[in-house]
């Protein structure tokens, strides 16, 4: 139910504003993003150098560092999340208000990075905990952890207030609490979420066109 | 600055009951090191850090070494009755050589600074110090030097954690980078991680044969 974007232009022309609830209520929610004040590893540094002058977040409105999850609304993942660490991310998930976000920055938290093979990285916060972005980079410069903040705002925009698509905290069904993992005698017990984390197919040899990149 | 043999006469003399053995490192480093009986180690220990001579101050670094057991094959010629001929016959013998795990410290002196260094020109070398368990599996305990240096608090914590030396006389003696539910031994060398390989897109080397041992469903 979008306004035509001529029309409006038109309209705009003759001093009348012209808009849709569902258009000027995600405006309002993707211009108030408020990450969550924590830093897991050196992508923390990225993300202290995004939020200052020189790179600026607060251009994108996203200048409010919270530090309680009651109050924030996006989670960036910065950093290698170990295994004795990753229930306590999980938790302060949980203890986020809808609508929340995660973006998971540089190697460590989308895959384990460098540290993959290490008997205490997780591998990947997307294994317990549903992840909106993915950046890759190690870490990623600020302009990248812009970039995706920028791409999450576009999610948020594009997103319609009814449909399968709404967003959870409209969704009166939608999971909002994920299982916190147990440190267990040898692993983190359940190792991964597979409601979450699906196992991915394995990569098609050839015949990909589709660039998942 | 004395010697590695230097020390380890000094300790004789000052302690002449102590079991005190010299480690010769044959490489170019020569970085020799003093192997400690754990009945001694805090005696000596405190000598060395009290002496005024060597007044070892700092430990620097305190970390641990695991030496599986391995399996020797040996030529022994034994002599035996051929056909009623004594004759000499080569044997390959076998024998399996135990493991231990060893704890290694690595001592400086603030006081004496960088004088204290063997050789002038390079870099100061440590005074290396190295006690041995009877074996990796039920008696692995050793003394604990937190008395005579306070800063491997945290750093027989971490032996403790990745290898398993039970330090005996250490007053908190936690798992200290994994939780206290964890049963393992990360940093042994029989030690296997969890079996997670279900996803690997870009896999290499050890993680292409994880990553098929998990497919196959073999464990290597």
């Amino acid at each position: 139910m979008a306004v035509e974007p001529n029309l409006k232009i038109e309209l705009g022309k003759q001093g009348v504003f012209v808009t849709t609830i569902s258009e000027i209520y995600n405006w309002g929610r993707k211009n108030s993003v408020w990450p969550m004040q924590f830093g897991l590893a050196c992508c923390a540094i990225e993300m202290i150098a995004t939020t200052m002058a020189r790179y600026d977040l607060a251009r994108f409105g996203a200048e409010v560092f919270r530090p309680s999850p009651r109050q924030a609304d996006l989670m960036i993942i910065s950093g290698t999340i170990t295994k004795k660490m990753a229930p306590q991310v999980v938790r302060l998930y949980n203890q986020m208000a809808e609508p929340k976000y995660v973006i998971a920055m540089g190697a460590c938290a989308i895959s384990g990075g460098p540290f993959k093979q290490g008997y205490n990285v997780l591998k990947g916060i997307d294994r317990y905990i549903p992840v909106d972005v993915h950046i890759p980079g190690c870490p990623p410069r600020p302009e990248a952890l812009i970039h995706a903040f920028m791409t999450l705002q576009a999610r948020i925009d594009a997103q319609p207030l009814t449909g399968e698509d709404r967003p959870r905290h409209l969704d009166a069904e939608a999971q909002s609490l994920f299982p916190i993992p147990v440190q267990g005698a040898h692993d983190l017990e359940p190792p991964v979420n597979r409601l979450v984390w699906p196992l991915p197919a394995p990569p098609d040899s050839g015949k990909s066109t589709e660039n998942r990149g | 600055m004395k010697s590695t043999e230097e020390i380890l006469a000094a300790i004789k003399s000052a302690l002449p009951d102590a079991s005190v053995e010299l480690i010769l490192n044959p490489s170019v480093c020569a970085q020799h090191s003093l192997l400690l009986a754990p009945k001694d180690a805090v005696a000596v220990a405190s000598f060395l850090r009290a002496d005024p001579e060597l007044a070892l101050d700092f430990c620097s670094n305190a970390t641990g070494v695991d030496w599986p057991g391995k399996e020797i094959s040996e030529k022994v010629k034994v002599t035996k009755l051929v056909d009623g001929v004594e004759t000499v016959v080569e044997e390959t013998v076998k024998r399996v050589e135990p493991g231990y795990l060893e704890a290694v410290y690595h001592l400086f002196s603030m006081k004496h600074g960088v004088k204290v260094s063997s050789d002038p020109a390079g870099p100061p070398k440590p005074v290396v110090l190295r006690m041995r368990t009877v074996n990796r599996t039920d008696h692995v305990e050793l003394p604990s030097l937190t008395a005579v240096w306070r800063s491997v608090e945290f750093q027989e914590r971490e032996i403790f954690d990745l290898y398993g030396i039970v330090f005996t006389g250490h007053r908190d003696l936690r798992r200290i980078l994994m939780w206290d539910g964890f049963e393992d031994h990360p940093m042994r060398r029989d030690y296997v991680d969890p079996d997670d390989y279900e996803y690997e897109p870009t896999p290499h080397d050890e993680v292409l044969k994880r990553a098929e041992a998990h497919k196959t469903g073999v464990v290597p």
